[in-house]
């Protein structure tokens, strides 16, 4: 296999042609005359809606199967940029199209390429109005993730950072349920209040790493990190303009508002890439650019307090919050925030392991969670319902949907055996050797987790067959069989045998830590691999 | 090449080559527009020649720019500052014409003048952005001024019209006075009003700190922010721009306030920088109120006018942050944006003309609901350009390099105005409100059930808003060679003006 595409050259162009084929997909998306539409505008009926979606379908399939060539090629030892691009864009500006991947990005961009796969085979017959629209923002959703996760020049990472919004923006509100305009308007200010500060913090540091003879401003990641050289006191301020941009996205307790009202209203491909891409954005924006560019700032003991003391209040408040609601899909955004809290504390707590878990679990999330909306869309496109009280005892009407649901539950739990599993564990056990009360705290989250999933789906699936309605719900179809088959098996290959994801992280994840405790003097922890 | 020297007749001629041209083809106009009887052919002819002018003249202005003329010190300057403001004038006066022509038509306004009362507001701009002289500017203040006081007032059967171009009047009235009596107490405290000697002046012992001057410079600043629209001297704009007709509006919006800060920044640019201490405060404060002010009234507009009138003091107030910056990189960030903002302004009042109905400019933006549906072209244009003046990257194309540039310049400055960079972006944030606003309306919201349709957009006026949402996206991809040509765009400032600079900035920091 590695043969095959080193012949290719695959390592030098695959990561420019990640970022071209959704936009050329985009493009014969728009294209596509208009087919006829029914009344209400559905235009499933309408001559065009095939080609529509198989457009996008086959673009995103092409996507991913170009991005799973980096599983291969990647070396997991190398500890430089990989699969790196560079290309002169503004001269007069220092901003270069510098493109470059390390473990933590691979595992990110395969993640984001299969997921937007996934959804679109679940929006096939959910998305009824204004197809070419909807197929166009999600293949230009795409480009703009997969620019984040590549991007090595700040100025480029801030330009994907708000691409991505639009389209999000656009879906959330025009395909989403009834209070949709409230949520994509509190989605996009959110973001950009967040991303705003974000900018004036990313000119500030390429002016400061400017070259000294000419004055021209540099934006490269790699110059910022090794040449921008600022005031302690102004780092504590940048680091606050990307925790802002970073935490919102997150979300961390108390930015986490938005979440809910954005997951609830979007249509169900929209709340998937919302929890299983979007959220890690944040993260990712944590482990790539607010604590490796200011280290100090990050550690101070202040700043790392306030920060794991939010970590752990989301991880509860989520759980506990989630406990309580009457609509399941609501249920499983709250838990996104408890579940990213466990991501944001494993980051602070600066072990490997806890990085390394914090890693895990923001695949898992992805999996996981991406897994449960795709469940609810499917549940809800047969009853018109979301809430828990409006099921009773499907399991008997829908065999095949309520073991999938157990399983992917099962998993967002974190029972062993799943990939939910390992990265909270490692998590906790990383944690527990810097914040040992912190990862006592958190880890009755897990419990409250079974207790909230647990709940819901006796509630949904168990409980007598009481309502009538319930009775001829048809079970899953191919299509929705064949679109969650890969994540069962992610599912459980995960849980039992995590070393191969983890083997590709470990370079990154232990540079990141190194970094962090040599800037802060800190001894430098063992480098053993935590694998379970 | 031999620097021009502006004693000599024959050469200062040259060098106000591009205004003479323009003035001298608007007489023509004026004479043959005045001569025949209205008609409708009529007017398209003066339509296209006011056009042919006008390019005309941005066809010398280009020849200029390209020649790389100097000067020595005079009345005007010759710079390539001067030639790119000059572009940047000329451009609005073209889209100006071509979207009266069916503004014109949809309000019933005849008069072929019209077009060329817009070609004597642009050459009294053109005279503005070259002043090196301070009764100079005056002169090209009023030339500029009293042109556009008749067209807000172009309308004559227009009740709101008539209002607005009245308040126009007596505040642009009541604003050059300020400006002249600014002028005179100048005059009084160094003895001169060419700009390069006042910056000479202005190194002698006490003149900077004398009260004379200080009252002088303090009238000038609210003088030229009356012109501006700046927060709090901003009450005339939203209601002229919304009496007054679209293309009107748009050509105000846009090409009067270009001009304005063309010669806001090359008079504190080239005058002022030894007496940094004394304004510098003073500027900065109103950029914050109008960027605060501007966009937070923004959020409660109705009227798409006037919506736009608001945004656009919100942008009065990004540019002034391009002028507290003090420093070269900050008129070439000023002109980067004044035209892209000359673009998006021009093509988002394209917009409203396409859907202005008969005998009626009042565009709400809920007249926009669901455009997206009925008239996706115009939905998809008018939501880049509103992004564009968000300053979003990529789908909003230029504008977000535009807010690039002067985040830049001023975190790049001798002096780092880190507030003012901070309070532009947070305003910006503020501004998404209204400017995603009229997005959420044209895509999210159902068309209105049998609302009266605008009829569909003339050529030339489909034209106007290809061209602006076409430059816009491809600027914002491939910035390179309008910044490098940008970057350029210097004005001629003098050692002295660097040296009171330098002594202004070593007494602050004592």
């Amino acid at each position: 296999m590695t043969a095959f595409l080193d012949s290719i050259g695959y390592m030098s162009w695959v990561l420019p042609a990640l970022l071209v084929i959704p936009v050329i997909g985009a493009m014969i998306v728009l294209l596509i005359p208009k087919g006829g539409t029914a009344p209400g505008g559905d235009e499933i009926a309408g001559g065009t809606a095939g080609t529509v979606r198989w457009v996008a379908f086959l673009t995103l399939l092409i996507e991913c199967l170009v991005s799973l060539g980096l599983w291969w090629s990647f070396d997991p030892a190398a500890p430089n940029w990989q699969a790196a691009f560079d290309a002169p864009w503004i001269p007069n500006w220092g901003i270069r199209f510098t493109l470059g991947i390390d473990g933590i990005s691979l595992m990110m961009i395969l993640l984001t390429t299969v997921i937007m796969v996934l959804s679109v085979l679940g929006s096939w017959t959910g998305i009824r109005t204004r197809l070419r629209g909807y197929y166009a923002m999600m293949l230009i959703l795409t480009t703009g993730m997969l620019g984040v996760f590549m991007a090595l020049d700040l100025f480029l990472f801030y330009v994907m950072w708000e691409v991505m919004l639009v389209p999000m923006y656009f879906i959330i509100g025009i395909w989403g349920g009834e209070r949709r305009i409230y949520a994509s308007v509190k989605f996009f200010i959110y973001t950009m209040v967040g991303s705003m500060l974000m900018l004036a913090a990313i000119i500030y540091l390429g002016l400061h790493a400017a070259n000294p003879a000419t004055g021209i401003p540099n934006f490269s990641y790699d110059a910022i990190l090794a040449g921008a050289r600022v005031a302690p006191n102004a780092a504590l301020w940048l680091f606050g303009a990307f925790f802002l941009a970073f935490a919102v996205k997150v979300p961390m307790f108390p930015f986490h508002t938005w979440l809910p009202d954005a997951h609830v209203e979007a249509p169900t491909a929209g709340s998937v890439v919302l929890a299983a891409v979007m959220l890690k954005l944040g993260t990712f924006g944590f482990l790539r650019l607010a604590v490796p560019l200011f280290p100090e700032a990050a550690m101070r003991e202040d700043v790392r307090a306030v920060i794991l003391g939010l970590a752990v209040i989301g991880i509860i408040y989520g759980a506990l919050v989630s406990l309580v609601q009457p609509d399941f899909k609501k249920l499983v955004a709250y838990s996104s925030v408890s579940h990213l809290g466990f991501v944001m504390l494993g980051i602070f707590a600066m072990t490997v392991q806890s990085v390394q878990g914090a890693l895990l679990v923001m695949i898992n999330h992805g999996i996981s969670t991406g897994a449960l909306f795709l469940l609810i869309g499917m549940i809800y496109e047969r009853r018109h319902t979301r809430m828990i009280d409006a099921y009773g005892g499907i399991a008997r009407t829908v065999p095949l949907f309520a073991t999938v649901l157990t399983l992917v539950s099962l998993s967002s739990i974190g029972v062993p055996g799943t990939n939910g599993f390992v990265g909270e564990f490692l998590v906790l056990l990383g944690a527990f050797r810097t914040h040992p009360y912190l990862a006592i705290i958190s880890a009755t989250a897990v419990i409250f987790a079974a207790a909230y999933l647990l709940w819901a789906i006796q509630r949904i699936l168990f409980n007598p067959l009481s309502k009538p309605e319930n009775e001829h719900i048809p079970d899953l179809n191919r299509r929705e069989l064949a679109l969650l088959t890969p994540l069962i098996i992610a599912i459980v290959w995960l849980g039992v045998y995590p070393q191969p994801v983890l083997h590709r992280m470990e370079t990154a994840a232990t540079a990141f830590v190194q970094r962090v405790n040599a800037a802060t003097g800190r001894p430098a922890p063992s480098t053993t691999p935590g694998s379970p | 090449m031999q620097p021009l020297d502006l004693e000599v007749p024959l050469q200062l001629m040259t060098a106000l080559g591009p205004d003479l041209v323009l003035m001298g083809g608007a007489m023509i106009l004026l004479l043959w527009a005045a001569w025949r009887p209205e008609s409708a052919a009529h007017q398209r002819n003066v339509a296209l020649a006011s056009i042919i002018v006008a390019a005309a003249a941005g066809g010398m202005v280009w020849m200029y720019l390209l020649k790389g003329y100097t000067a020595t010190v005079g009345p005007v300057a010759v710079d390539n500052f001067r030639w790119m403001a000059d572009l940047i004038i000329l451009i609005g006066t073209i889209f100006a014409i071509a979207l009266a022509r069916e503004d014109n038509d949809r309000q019933g306004v005849g008069v072929a003048e019209s077009h060329v009362l817009i070609l004597l507001a642009s050459s009294g701009m053109m005279l503005l952005v070259a002043a090196r002289d301070l009764m100079i500017l005056f002169i090209a203040v009023e030339l500029m001024s009293i042109a556009v006081y008749a067209l807000a007032g172009l309308n004559r059967r227009s009740g709101r019209g008539a209002e607005g171009a009245l308040k126009y009047f007596l505040l642009g009235a009541f604003s050059s006075a300020f400006l002249l009596y600014g002028i005179a107490l100048i005059y009084g405290a160094t003895g001169t009003v060419n700009l390069g000697e006042i910056a000479n002046r202005l190194l002698v012992e006490g003149v900077a700190t004398s009260p004379l001057f200080l009252a002088g410079i303090g009238l000038l600043l609210v003088g030229f922010s009356f012109k501006i629209a700046a927060v709090p001297f901003h009450m005339w704009a939203p209601d002229v721009y919304d009496g007054a007709p679209s293309h009107v509006t748009a050509y105000m919006a846009a090409t009067v306030k270009a001009a304005a800060f063309a010669a806001f920044l090359r008079v504190w640019i080239e005058a002022f920088p030894g007496a940094y201490e004394s304004w510098h405060s003073a500027l900065a404060a109103i950029a914050i109120v109008t960027m605060i002010v501007g966009n937070a009234i923004g959020l409660a507009q109705k009227n798409l006018k006037r919506l736009l009138a608001y945004s656009s003091i919100g942008h009065a107030g990004y540019l002034l942050v391009a002028i507290a910056s003090t420093s070269l990189a900050g008129a070439s960030a000023m002109l980067f944006y004044l035209f892209i903002y000359t673009l998006a302004t021009f093509g988002a009042f394209a917009v409203v003309v396409a859907l202005s109905k008969k005998d009626s400019n009042v565009v709400l933006i809920d007249d926009l609901s669901g455009l997206w549906a009925t008239r996706p072209w115009l939905a998809v244009s008018m939501a880049v350009i509103m992004l564009s003046l968000l300053g979003f990257p990529i789908f909003g194309g230029a504008g977000f390099v535009a807010k690039w540039y002067i985040l830049q310049v001023a975190l790049q400055a001798r002096l780092p105005q880190t507030l003012l960079a901070i309070v532009l972006v947070l305003t910006t944030v503020v501004s998404a409100g209204y400017y995603l606003r009229v997005i959420m309306v044209m895509f999210m919201r159902a068309p209105a059930e049998n609302a009266e349709q605008a009829p569909p957009a003339a050529p030339l006026t489909r034209l106007v808003l290809a061209v602006t949402v076409a430059s816009i996206l491809v600027l914002g991809v491939y910035p390179n060679w309008f910044q490098r040509v940008a970057s350029r765009g210097f004005p001629q400032v003098e050692e002295s003006t660097l040296e009171g600079f330098s002594r202004a900035l070593d007494r602050m920091r004592r």
